[in-house]
């Protein structure tokens, strides 16, 4: 990220939304809208003063809610660029009209409450799409009862959990009492290869659930974890190797089983009821935290994107290529890599976004002096 | 090639700056960074000593630079996390801050400290103390250096004229740069020449790689080499030289582009193969390619010979295959087709929509358990249904065992020659398997499609227009960057007796003749500072540079230095 961000090549428009886009044969001009930070971008350092006076409070979205942020914040402290930003919705100032003390206690003075969003536009010759994804909300999925059980959680929100910077210190505190969770079940596709929900297979959550339960017996020698699956798709390099390692020397216990509904005993304690469908019996299992792989989605407003910059997407909303131009998308000089074409874990997408630099290369000198 | 600068270092009262980073609470979480820093500010020649929550954020880096200006420091040691991620971003600061990034000294706290000794904050806080102390100590005799710039040869190689080298070279080639394409067979086209139909191309094999092959030959930048085998490799990044079996004279590449491809698994042993009602998933592509039918009762066996203590991985495509060719023996047959797998890899979009058509096709799936695999007889195909909880038989009329894609033997050679890896399996071993998918660790080489891993038609486009990109980084530039810690030797103890030339495993080292007789010289470009030849070296005559000897023992005096 730092690379990025150093590169001289590179220019980075963070907090910033493409509006536009007209122009062909690679002599594009991209509308973009620069929100309003309330910060300026070249004064701010990060220093951080703002945050420890700053009386506004909001759900930190990215600790997945576990925790509250101040209204003036930082994304997460490695982001780029290294500057404060305003939320509107959530600082005093904004939404009772006086406060303003973030701007008394910055010594730079880069607390601008007058500034307005402004669009931008540059010429281009050629656009990547690589906007990524999003994770279902699986409130709707009730059987789960995420949103109403506290311990059953989805598993960025793990991630988060058992990250050292997240907001239990990597410790894996259980959200109804804060009890360290030394029983969890990790329940797979979660929306994915659901007909109601996303048909498809969501590829990295078989991986990631297995890297999940490794990590909560690294952090805990006596805990145990329980993955229920269908079919475990572990097909990239190494993978079975390390299926086998948490088989074998993690204990990871495998269910093959698609979980039915998820309960809670009066300690908050979920009560997972399954068709083990080894055995074809329908059993329960109490334990004390439930991690749910979510389906993961296009991200959101990536199709209202893909409209706006005339590209076709598939049924799910991923951004569409032919099998044979992986890279290209409907519109010649606009190339996609990564999870917005479709699932793919992470060396899938360096592989791609190397491609999708490649075409641009070609492209621009196919198309150059046009 | 430019010869990088060289001055003595000047250890007589450097100004040294130390930084120690909290990384949040991975390194302050379990080792007392205040006491740390506060240790720091004792030690010889430090001047100036800061704690940052994350030194390598954008405010860290900020913070580093400013810190070198108005201390005027000489010299900067960050206590952090690991070079192998992060020494980049601390050199280039030292340098945007006018202090040569050699002489920037990385202490791995994390790593090696608090991630290590999370019981113990104590004893992991001396230890933090005695590896600060080594690392100033051995930055005071640090060195400026230069990078080595090397000039590349604007030529490419690609090994293997399979689909993923065709399409690295027309790649390569549509963007003007010249490719030499080898292939060992007669033909082009590797392992598509066998299948049928692809999917979800929704075509024949072969008339895609008609086309293929006919843009590949066309290209006027792509000279195309078949019944040609790789002999021999020498040389370094931009400028290899490579022995082919057809050619007299070698031919010089700047880069080299990995695309040998993989070979079908013949299932020896597996559901008793025998090549005749019990065939391979190879075997049955090649019979409907030619249009014949295997009869009407047809039984996929999945994994044969794979996902096994023998083979330990999974094939990745092998599920797919299974299911495209069921479904063309429903359509074109009538077949009945039942598929026995254990997990059915049908991750993503399309696959996950094949796998309904098939079953809506009415091709039937059946899962069997690890432990009890299904038992082919003559007649008879016997298998417990894992979620159904009893034995079925299937009569058939074949069996197909769906079997993997294996590594090329030719990988074993073609890795020597290389002087790059493979994994324990025998495909080739990119330079980090997350993050580097289509590098070599080896400057100027790179890798794609299965020859690296088993991979669909559309991943293996994906890598190898990747790789190509990764390659036209130097071919576009004409140059190779890379780092001046390479080994110098000293002609005066050199006896040039080629110890060194010999376990060098980066061929960094030639024997030349000099007016004081054979000496060994080190190939700047080519050298890695593995230290290799200086172990050997019985003269001492071969030092690292970066390494040096002043160096190593003033970080080993310091770290039993009782302060």
């Amino acid at each position: 990220m730092l690379d990025a961000g150093r590169h001289p090549k590179i220019r980075i428009l963070a907090y910033s939304e493409v509006e536009g886009l007209k122009g062909r044969d690679g002599n594009f001009e991209i509308k973009i809208r620069r929100k309003a930070r309330y910060v300026k971008e070249d004064v701010c350092n990060a220093c951080g003063m703002c945050v420890t006076k700053c009386p506004g409070r909001a759900l930190d979205a990215f600790d997945m809610g576990l925790r509250k942020r101040t209204a003036i914040y930082l994304y997460f402290s490695q982001g780029i660029p290294a500057v404060m930003t305003i939320d509107p919705e959530h600082c005093i100032y904004f939404t009772k009209g006086r406060c303003r003390t973030c701007e008394k206690v910055c010594d730079k003075g880069a607390i601008d409450f007058e500034m307005k969003a402004r669009v931008e536009t540059y010429p281009v010759n050629a656009v990547i799409l690589a906007t990524g994804l999003d994770i279902l909300d699986p409130s709707h999925l009730t059987h789960y009862g995420y949103g109403k059980l506290k311990n059953v959680i989805t598993g960025l929100q793990y991630e988060r959990l058992i990250n050292a910077t997240g907001p239990t210190g990597g410790h894996l505190e259980r959200p109804s009492d804060g009890k360290l969770a030394k029983k969890v079940a990790y329940v797979q596709c979660v929306g994915s290869r659901d007909l109601n929900n996303c048909a498809y297979c969501s590829s990295v959550c078989c991986m990631y659930s297995i890297k999940d339960a490794m990590l909560a017996r690294e952090h805990d020698p006596e805990s145990d974890s329980y993955i229920f699956h269908t079919d475990l798709r572990n097909v990239g390099k190494w993978f079975q190797k390390y299926e086998k390692r948490a088989r074998e020397e993690y204990g990871v216990n495998f269910i093959r089983g698609r979980v039915a509904q998820i309960e809670e005993d009066e300690e908050c304690n979920p009560i997972v009821w399954y068709e083990d469908t080894r055995l074809q019996e329908v059993k329960a299992l109490k334990v004390e935290m439930v991690v749910l792989a979510t389906a993961a989605t296009p991200a959101k407003g990536a199709r209202g994107l893909a409209r706006l910059l005339g590209v076709r997407t598939d049924p799910y909303g991923f951004i569409q290529t032919k099998p044979d131009e992986p890279a290209d998308t409907s519109r010649p000089g606009i190339f996609a890599c990564g999870f917005c074409k479709g699932p793919c874990d992470i060396p899938e997408a360096v592989s791609q976004a190397s491609a999708a630099a490649e075409r641009v290369a070609a492209f621009i000198s196919q198309t150059a002096g046009v | 090639m430019k010869n990088s600068k060289r001055s003595s270092g000047d250890s007589t009262a450097p100004r040294i700056g130390v930084f120690v980073c909290n990384c949040g609470i991975n390194i302050a979480g379990f080792v007392d960074t205040k006491e740390v820093a506060e240790y720091a500010k004792t030690l010889p020649n430090v001047v100036f000593v800061r704690e940052n929550l994350y030194s390598c954020s954008e405010a860290g880096i900020r913070d580093i630079k400013q810190a070198i200006i108005e201390n005027k420091l000489e010299r900067v040691v960050v206590a952090a996390c690991t070079p192998r991620t992060h020494e980049p971003t601390f050199r280039a600061a030292c340098e945007e801050a006018g202090v040569n990034p050699y002489y920037f000294e990385f202490v791995n706290i994390r790593e090696h400290c608090s991630w290590v000794h999370k019981d113990s904050r104590d004893d992991a806080t001396e230890k933090a103390k005695d590896l600060i102390r080594m690392g100033v100590a051995r930055a005071a005799y640090l060195e400026p250096m230069e990078p080595i710039i090397g000039d590349v040869t604007k030529k490419a190689l690609v090994i293997g004229g399979g689909v993923s080298g065709m399409t690295a070279a027309l790649e390569l080639g549509s963007r003007g740069f010249d490719v030499v394409l080898v292939e060992k067979d007669k033909a082009l086209g590797g392992l598509l020449r066998a299948l049928d139909e692809i999917y979800p191309w929704g075509n024949k094999a072969s008339t895609y790689l008609k086309q293929l092959v006919e843009s590949t030959k066309t290209n006027t930048h792509i000279e195309v080499l078949t019944s040609t085998e790789v002999t021999d490799v020498t040389g370094y990044v931009g400028n290899y030289d490579v022995k082919l079996s057809t050619l007299e004279e070698p031919i010089r590449v700047g880069v080299i582009i990995v695309a040998t491809g993989a070979v079908p698994l013949v299932p020896e042993g597996a559901y008793g193969y025998d090549a005749r009602s019990k065939i391979s998933m190879y075997e049955l592509e090649v019979m409907l390619k030619q249009g014949k039918s295997p009869g009407k009762r047809v039984v996929m066996i999945g994994c044969a010979g794979v996902r096994s203590n023998e083979r330990l991985y999974c094939s990745r495509i092998c599920c797919m295959t299974a299911i495209k060719n069921a479904l063309l023996l429903r359509k074109r047959y009538k077949a009945q087709v039942t598929v026995l797998y254990r997990d059915l890899m049908c991750y993503g979009t399309r696959n996950e929509e094949i796998l309904a058509e098939a079953k809506k096709a009415g091709v039937r799936f059946i899962n069997f358990s690890d432990e009890e695999p299904p038992l082919v007889e003559k007649e008879a195909v016997k298998v417990k249904g894992a979620i159904l909880g009893r034995e079925i038989s299937l009569p058939y009329d074949k069996v197909v065992l769906t079997s993997a894609l294996s590594p090329a033997p030719t990988n074993e050679s073609l890795s020597r020659m290389l002087k790059v890896p493979l994994d324990e399996y025998g495909f080739f071993l990119e330079a980090h398997v997350k993050l580097r998918p289509l590098d070599f660790a080896t400057d100027g080489i790179f890798v794609c499609g299965t020859s690296r891993w088993p991979a669909t038609i559309t991943e293996c486009l994906e890598q190898s227009i990747g790789a190509a990109s990764r390659a036209s980084t130097f071919l576009a530039t004409g140059s190779a960057k890379v780092e001046p810690i390479v080994s110098v030797i000293d002609p005066e103890k050199c006896r040039g007796c080629g110890l060194c030339v010999a376990v060098c495993p980066y061929g960094g080292i030639e024997l030349v003749e000099t007016d004081q007789g054979i000496k060994a010289r080190t190939i700047e470009v080519a050298c890695k500072g593995c230290g290799t030849c200086g172990a050997t070296c019985y003269r001492g005559a071969i030092t690292m540079r970066h390494y040096t000897n002043e160096q190593l023992v003033a970080q080993i005096k310091a770290a039993f230095a009782k302060v």
